[in-house]
């Protein structure tokens, strides 16, 4: 087990390794020269030359590469050009509500994807089954961001039941802020739920047709019993993979629906890091979030020996 | 004997009759875009400020948007660019694809560092990506293709590769080696062409996302000029008169929404007709 382990986190390094270096050598594609960027028009060539020694970018690009990836691995990333403090500091400003809008669309995009996939599968080729499946295909290609401001347009500006946009005031009580999250939630789980419904129905039809589930059948046991005990229990190990792979990818996926929103997370964080083009802030945010969803596939790797005691690392 | 495998495979493709009406939405798209210039009841750029944010009404179907332009006749042509765009990711995409999938498939040694490196960039979501690529490469229509192609590319490696394992492994490519068929004519051939219907099936799905991410892509002013109509464009312009007239943000929406999904119901059917596992199922 220790041994599996340790190769799975072996990989998990050379992965974010080369995240790492990817996103260091595509940002050096940008046209322009970084120092003379942060200084902005009014600088003059020492000034330039000046900042260029103060962040290395003098020295050779490996040199560069090296000392960056240095900075990196002790948890630095760097100062943001437009913001003046440290971008981990920034991203950590920023990250309670990409937190709560990603655990509140997937608590949404499960609670409706998983009974809609199990009924599909109970129901198989039935009008349910029909419905469902119909409704997850149309969910999936719908843009978000439209959906989002459709719903605006709708339950915030006519009806009136919820905010417009924002997060709320600071230190707004915890329910205010479940109100501002509640219409972007609602959106990034029906856009998300569709990959949940597809793969609980899989499984299930997977399962239903074993032969432990014909055997808890002639038992005599209630269909209810029989369906969400033997069958669910059994079809878990996808179900799990799919709505974990889901908050992994929210976690930096929902730039779109934050912006439309206004809600004051990472994504909008790299939104306005792009436009005005605070290269560290974008770097240090990519790194993270592609960190966050390494870890997030390896706790679900974990997660699969308490779920399935076949599963053995 | 060619034409009626062809009608066979007609027939089965559209038994699901909402494989058929997607195809057909799908066609009619693709036309709309095509004879643009010739569909579209008025000019998409003739700024007519006296008719600013009109509701639909007979002279204007769709309405017409904050500078008074027609909304149907800029639907019609921001197909041309919003499908267009999907299509040159799909083209790129695949082809780039392919190329590696077959070689981290075929070749042993090359299959750890190209599958790290699909890792790496499938670790980071689509649209982080692509933003990324965007301000980094400069917001062009020629750049958001190139970053949607390279955030797309990595799902077509892994369907080939997958493909490719398995078929290396089957008894008529080791024949074709023990005839001396050279390995170039191996991969080019031999397992090129049965790799062809995933890919193919994949190509649907990946001209869907790219549909809807060069539309929010637009939208975050990471995309396209504003002044090329798009339907993601048109949205993100737009999103500021929604309190007053939906319609400018509704309808560029819902052909997004019609040509997404279309796209996605075709390459389902696509799928269920040449996965043969499926197909006993059905």
């Amino acid at each position: 087990m220790w041994l599996k382990l340790g190769r799975r986190l072996g990989s998990l390094v050379i992965v974010m390794f080369l995240v790492a270096t990817m996103v260091f050598f595509l940002t050096r594609l940008a046209p322009g020269d970084p120092a003379a960027l942060m200084l902005g028009d009014q600088a003059t060539a020492e000034d330039i030359a000046r900042l260029r020694q103060v962040y290395g970018l003098d020295k050779p690009i490996l040199v560069q590469f090296i000392l960056w990836l240095k900075e990196i691995a002790t948890g630095n990333l760097g100062q943001s050009i437009f913001l003046q403090r440290p971008v981990i500091q920034a991203i950590a400003e920023r990250a309670e509500p990409t937190f709560f809008l990603a655990l509140f669309s997937v608590s949404v995009a499960a609670l409706v994807g998983i009974p809609a996939g199990i009924a599909s599968a109970v129901w198989r080729g039935r009008l349910v089954d029909q419905i469902v499946s119909g409704l997850a295909m149309l969910a999936a290609n719908i843009p978000s961001f439209w959906l989002g401001l459709i719903f605006i347009q709708l339950f915030a500006v006519r009806l009136g039941w919820f905010p417009v946009a924002g997060y709320g005031e600071p230190g707004a009580p915890f329910m205010e802020r479940v109100l501002h999250l509640a219409l972007p939630a609602t959106v990034l789980g029906i856009v998300n739920s569709a990959l949940i419904v597809r793969f609980t129905r899989a499984s299930m039809l997977d399962v239903l047709s074993e032969d432990y589930v014909r055997t808890a059948r002639s038992k005599g046991l209630s269909e209810v019993r029989v369906v969400l005990r033997h069958a669910f229990g059994n079809a878990l190990v996808p179900i799990i993979t799919v709505v974990g792979l889901t908050a992994a990818l929210l976690v930096g996926g929902a730039i779109v629906t934050e912006t439309v929103f206004g809600l004051p997370g990472i994504g909008n964080l790299v939104v306005s890091a792009v436009l005005r083009r605070d290269y560290p802030v974008i770097q240090g945010a990519l790194i993270v979030v592609a960190g966050i969803y390494v870890l997030i596939n390896l706790l679900i790797d974990i997660i699969y020996t308490f779920v399935d005691p076949r599963v053995r690392y | 004997m060619e034409q009626s495998s062809l009608l066979l495979f007609l027939r089965r493709m559209f038994r699901r009759k909402l494989v058929l009406v997607a195809f057909v939405v799908l066609c009619a798209i693709m036309l709309m875009a095509l004879l643009a210039p010739w569909i579209a009841p008025h000019e998409p750029t003739t700024i007519r400020v006296v008719r600013r944010l009109k509701p639909p009404s007979e002279l204007n179907w769709l309405g017409t948007d904050e500078f008074g332009r027609d909304i149907l006749s800029r639907i019609v042509y921001g197909a041309r660019a919003s499908l267009g765009i999907g299509l040159a990711v799909v083209l790129v995409s695949m082809t780039v694809g392919t190329l590696f999938g077959l070689m981290a498939g075929y070749f042993r040694s090359l299959d750890g560092i190209i599958m790290r490196v699909v890792d790496a960039l499938m670790a980071l979501p689509d649209i982080l990506l692509a933003i990324f690529l965007v301000a980094v490469l400069g917001a062009s229509a020629f750049n958001v293709v190139l970053a949607l192609s390279i955030v797309y590319t990595p799902r077509v490696i892994r369907v080939v590769r997958a493909s490719t394992l398995v078929i290396r492994e089957l008894p008529f490519v080791e024949a074709a080696r023990a005839l001396g068929v050279s390995t170039r004519r191996i991969l080019s051939v031999h397992i090129l062409l049965n790799v062809a219907s995933p890919v193919l099936v994949q190509a649907t799905f990946i001209f869907a996302y790219a549909v809807l991410a060069e539309a929010g892509l637009s939208f975050l002013g990471a995309g396209v000029p504003p002044e090329l109509p798009t339907w993601g464009t048109m949205i993100a312009s737009g999103q500021q008169y929604a309190d007053q007239a939906f319609w400018v943000v509704l309808f560029p929406g819902l052909a997004i929404v019609l040509a997404a999904l279309s796209l996605q119901v075709v390459g389902d059917g696509l799928r269920d007709m040449l996965d043969p596992k499926l197909r006993k199922a059905l």
